[in-house]
This record gives C-alpha cells, structure tokens and sequence, in this order.
C-alpha cells in the first residue's frame, strides 16, 4: 500500500494547444479509494495513464510512496491497472493472463499456481482457469482483469472506467463487488469515470475533473451538498441543480429541495410560483419540468423532484405553490463561477 | 429489370472471366496434357506417353537439384523475410518524424518493376563492376582481383538470389505485419508493460502470438511468390553456375521452352501443384487455428 501524489501535474500533447491536464495537484491517502469524476475530455484518463507511467507529464511531479517516480517505467512502479476494454491477453487462456504478472517480474515458479489460485478464489473465478477471454461473459472478463491486477499484490490499484462495458443490471452488482473487493484488499485505489453515481457509490472521496483542472476535491458529500462551483453543481445529481442568474450572483437549488409548500414545516423558506410543463414518472419519483411564474426567470427551465411520499397529481399547464428551503440555496460568483457566501436576493 | 441487369452483370462480369479462361486456365489445361504427351516445339501433334514424363524427370539429376533448390530458395528467403518484416513492422508501427517517408521508401521494391530491379542488381552484383566489390576493396576486406564473385561461385550465387528475392519481398511482407499490428489494440501491449513485461517479453508473448494468423498470411504468400518465381533467377543467373541456382520453375523454362521438350517442361510446373496445395492447406489452418479476440 501506498500514497500517491501529483505535484503540478501537467500534460500537453501538442504545443501551443490546452493542456490535458493542468496543474494538478492531488495526494491519496493510505488504502483509499480515490475517483476522478469528468466529463470525457475532461483529462481524468490522461492522469490516470500519466500515474501509471503509460504517458509521459510535460511538467510537474509523480510520487507513489513518498518517492518521485516520473522516470520510472511502469513496471518499475509497482502498480496495477484494469483497462476500460479489460485489456486481457487474447491467446492466452485464463490461468496463464493471471499468471503473467508473476512471471514478468520473476516471481518463483513454485508460488504462481497458488497465487493465482488465491487470485481467482478472491474473485470467484476457479471454474474459468482453463478457458480463452473470447469464452467468458463481459463480467467474468472484468473479474479476470481484476484477478490479473491484485495476483502480485500492488501498492496501487488504477482502474479506468471498468465497468462502462457492462450492461446496466451487470453494471450494478459490479459495482457493489467492487466495493466489498476493495474494503477486503484496502489498496489505495485510483478510479477513473464519468458516471457520477459510480463516483458517489464507490468513492471515499471523489475528485471533479474539468478541461484538465481539478474543479473540487472532497467526499461524495461534501461534493454534491457543497459544490465548489457551477461546473461542480450541475455535473454531479441528476436531473442536475436549478441555477438562476441575478444581476450580482447565481443562485442554485437541487431538484429535490424545490417541493410543494408544507412539505417541510418551520425553517425560512423561499416561496415560489411553480408552473409545471411536463411530468416525467419513474416509479419512486417524480420530475416534474417548468418554470417560475411571476420571477425574472420564467424563460429558465426549472427541475423539481418529487419523492414517491410526496403529494400526487400535478398537472401539466397548471401553477402551484413550491418552496426551498433557505438553507438549500447555493450562491455563486457571476464572474468566477465560485461558490461564495449567502446574501439576500429579490425573486421578483 | 430483372433480365436487363442480369446481362449487365454478365456484360461487367465476362471481360474478367474471359480472362481466367484463356490465360489461366487454358494454358492450365494444356500443361496437363502435355504433361502426359510427348509434344516438343516444332511438333506439336499429341501422341499420349502416360506417366514417362514423370518418370524420366524424377530420375533426372538437375530435376532433383532444382527441387532441392527450391526448398532452399524458398525456405531460406522466407525465414529472412519474415524476421526482417516483423522487425520492420515494429520500427514503423510508432509515430516518428519521417514515418510517411520511410514506409514509402521501404515499399518502393515492391512497386518497382521485379525485372528492372533484377537487372540493377545484377549490376551490383556483377564480377567485374560490382559496387559491393568496389566498397569491399576499398575498405580492403579484400585485395583487388581477389574479390569473391558474387554470382559466379554456386553459394554465393544462391546468397546473391536469396538476398534479391528477399529484398523484393520484405515491403510486400512489412506492410501485411504493419496491418496485423495496428489491428492489436493498443492496450494489450500496454497492460503487458504495466504487468512488469519488459520488450522482449511483450514482443515474444503478446505480439507475435497477437500477430500469428497475420503472420501465417504473409508466409503463405510468400512462399507461393518465392517457390513459383523465376524472375530474380532467370535475370541474375539463368540458373547458374552448374545448375546450382537452378529452381523448378526456372527449369521447367529452361526445358521447355529453351530446350524446346514441351513435355517435360510441362510435368515439371505441374509437380508445383501438389506442393503448393499442401502448403496453402497447412497455412490456411494454421491461420484458422490461430483466432484472436
């Protein structure tokens, strides 16, 4: 196990062109499981790949276990990695892809049948030792990749989106496996997505990626209840948080703090004239689409998110009576897009 | 409708057809029957002998020779060629300043006409105005007059054909590797690195298996252009000196046509057939054998 960290972190794949990555800066802690959340393009690949030794910075410091690595090749950095595409040998049958890690770096040939025993048996693979990646389903290929990552016990774990080539339902128990694997392992992970309830799910903390620059670093909750900026609150919740602009600030809710008036008794609330346009019903929720009547904002369209506790029967073309609660309002530097301190708006 | 395109199919496919017919396969049909006749040039008139054609070549030391020589030919070239390509391949698979350039180089004796190649080598190669020779003196690996002659001493003149052979065939071969490499997905090879694999390691036990059907691809053609040549023979030695260069099918010229016995000549290409169904039947397997993903 071990810390890694970047300093100053900068890659430039063509000169004069933006960075993929822009100074940044990170530090892990021991046996954590750390996600870099951004939208694609956002250079959260590029620093995984740069941590691994696949690519070279342009600028700045790698450290894994306190020492500078930059130079280092990847097989001199004691990592592992799951590729998205899993990556496993093609010719190679099930037991020789776990089996060669310990054979690159020159582990006794008397340990490798039980380290990969132990490998597949952590995974729940045994049965599969014999056949080719082409004969497994999508995620018993990624178990083999995972097995193949942890058979020579690494000091860090990579993992880049691996579980966006499995289908939803899959894509779910995965990620659930993934968790009691790491909580079991406790390797510091590094884990690349873009889906944000991945992030939420599997992170201890998650750090927001935009355009190569690290927009906010902090746990699950800290980033959705406290975004540092715009970018940070509406990348992060589905459908993503309201945000109206004043002449002075923006001002931003989550959908599901925009509720019918009552719902929440006491506390200082906003009172707000919703017209509903559309509803949308999943089941344990419902999304209703509008726009606030009798404010600045009634071209903005507006997300609320009811719970399946909560009052039926809105209709479509009809106004009601919504409220936030004061303390869910997020404020927002106009110019820097920043979060900034509460102040006093007028809604009307 | 129906009909109208129907004879414009057979309108766009006949000029092709005709083609295979009156080239290939009439000439095929009639090597067979010469094979088992006794036709020469200058009497052509076809008079059925069986298997004596067969029989006599079999027994005929230059005939045996030739065989002998086309198994060296064709083996040696191969096993040149594919290391060379493979190393090629992998030199010319990343990006570098010059890439576009130096792949058009490396392909421009495939493009070249092989008789005017053959010919520029038989130049380089020659006793008198070799520039091999010239260089060698120079550098006095060798006195003057005391020089070996490149195509005048039977395994040099084998070397020498090889060597053209091979020069000719390594682009054809490299950019049917460059093909299978970048079909490898870039991520196989980097996961190798990243499990400890050093170059040798992924080169051996990731590329070159990932590669195998493409490779078995190259090989088969390969060994089909380099058993059934004779340019590169024929231009640099004629078969010379003594027989020693000669290949089955530069033989079979030299007796057919040269030596005006049709008939022989004619058993001769046909014992190519077998030879290379076996070939193409072992390839095609191995290819099929060897599937990826």
């Amino acid at each position: 196990m071990a810390v890694v960290e970047t300093r100053n972190l900068t890659k430039v794949f063509k000169q004069g062109d933006l960075g993929a990555v822009n100074n940044v800066n990170l530090e892990t802690r021991e046996g954590e499981f750390l996600v870099l959340l951004g939208p694609s393009g956002s250079g959260k690949t590029t620093l995984l790949r740069m941590i691994a030794g696949l690519e070279s910075p342009t600028s700045g410091e790698i450290r894994i276990g306190g020492e500078v690595v930059n130079d280092r090749s990847p097989r001199e950095r004691g990592i592992a990695m799951v590729f998205q595409s899993y990556a496993l040998y093609p010719h190679l049958s099930v037991y020789e892809n776990i089996a060669f890690p310990l054979k690159a770096q020159k582990v006794p040939k008397n340990q490798h049948k039980q380290k990969v025993e132990w490998a597949a048996g952590l995974l729940g693979i045994q049965s599969l030792l014999q056949r080719k990646p082409r004969q497994l389903s999508g995620g018993e290929r990624q178990r083999v990749a995972l097995a193949r990552a942890i058979v020579r016990e690494p000091r860090v774990f990579l993992l880049d989106e691996p579980l966006s080539n499995l289908d939803a339902k899959l894509r779910a128990s995965a990620r659930e496996e993934l968790e009691q694997f790491h909580d079991r392992i406790k390797t510091t992970t590094i884990y690349v997505t873009h889906d944000q309830v991945e992030a939420m799910a599997l992170g201890d903390r998650i750090v927001v990626l935009h355009k190569g620059e690290v927009r906010q670093i902090g746990t699950p909750e800290e980033v959705y209840d406290q975004p540092a900026d715009t970018f940070v609150a509406t990348f992060l919740g589905s459908p993503p948080m309201n945000l109206l602009e004043f002449p002075e600030i923006i001002v931003g809710f989550r959908p599901e703090s925009l509720v019918p008036e009552g719902v929440i008794p006491g506390a200082a609330q906003v009172k707000l004239r919703f017209r509903v346009n559309y509803v949308e019903y999943l089941g344990a929720e419902r999304v209703l689409y509008g726009s606030l009547e009798g404010t600045n904002f009634e071209s903005t369209e507006i997300v609320a998110r009811l719970s399946w506790t909560m009052p039926t029967g809105y209709k479509a073309g009809s106004v009601y009576d919504f409220s936030v609660a004061q303390l869910d309002l997020r404020f927002f530097d106009r110019k820097t897009e920043k979060r900034t301190t509460p102040r006093p708006v007028t809604w009307q | 409708m129906a009909v109208e395109n129907r004879r414009l199919g057979f309108a766009m496919f006949f000029p092709a057809a005709a083609y295979i017919v009156l080239l290939i396969g009439g000439p095929l049909i009639l090597a067979v029957m010469y094979a088992f006749s006794d036709a020469r040039i200058g009497n052509p008139g076809y008079h059925y002998v069986g298997l004596e054609n067969f029989r006599s070549i079999l027994q005929s030391p230059s005939f045996r020779a030739a065989l002998r020589n086309s198994v060296v030919f064709t083996v040696v070239a191969q096993i040149v060629v594919i290391v060379c390509s493979t190393m090629l391949s992998i030199a010319l698979e990343k990006p570098f300043r010059g890439r576009k350039f130096t792949r058009f180089l490396i392909l421009l004796p495939w493009v070249a006409p092989i008789s005017l190649g053959a010919i520029g080598w038989k130049w380089i190669l020659d006793s008198i105005y070799s520039v091999i020779t010239w260089v060698l003196i120079w550098l006095h690996v060798y006195k003057p007059y005391g020089a070996p002659m490149w195509l005048g001493e039977p395994k040099l003149a084998m070397a020498s054909v090889i060597l053209v052979h091979c020069w000719r065939l390594i682009p054809f071969s490299t950019v049917i590797m460059l093909a299978g490499l970048t079909a490898i997905p870039k991520d196989i090879p980097e996961a190798a690195s990243i499990d400890g694999a050093g170059f040798w390691r992924i080169l051996f036990r990731i590329n070159i298996p990932m590669m195998a059907p493409i490779i078995s691809v190259a090989v088969l053609f390969g060994t089909i252009f380099t058993f059934t040549d004779m340019t590169v023979v024929y231009i640099l030695t004629a078969g010379g000196p003594f027989d020693s260069t000669q290949t089955l099918p530069s033989l079979a010229f030299a007796t057919g046509i040269q030596g005006s016995d049709l008939a022989a000549g004619a058993a001769m290409s046909l014992f190519l057939i077998p030879v290379l169904v076996l070939i193409a039947y072992f390839m095609l397997r191995a290819a099929h054998r060897a599937e990826v993903t």
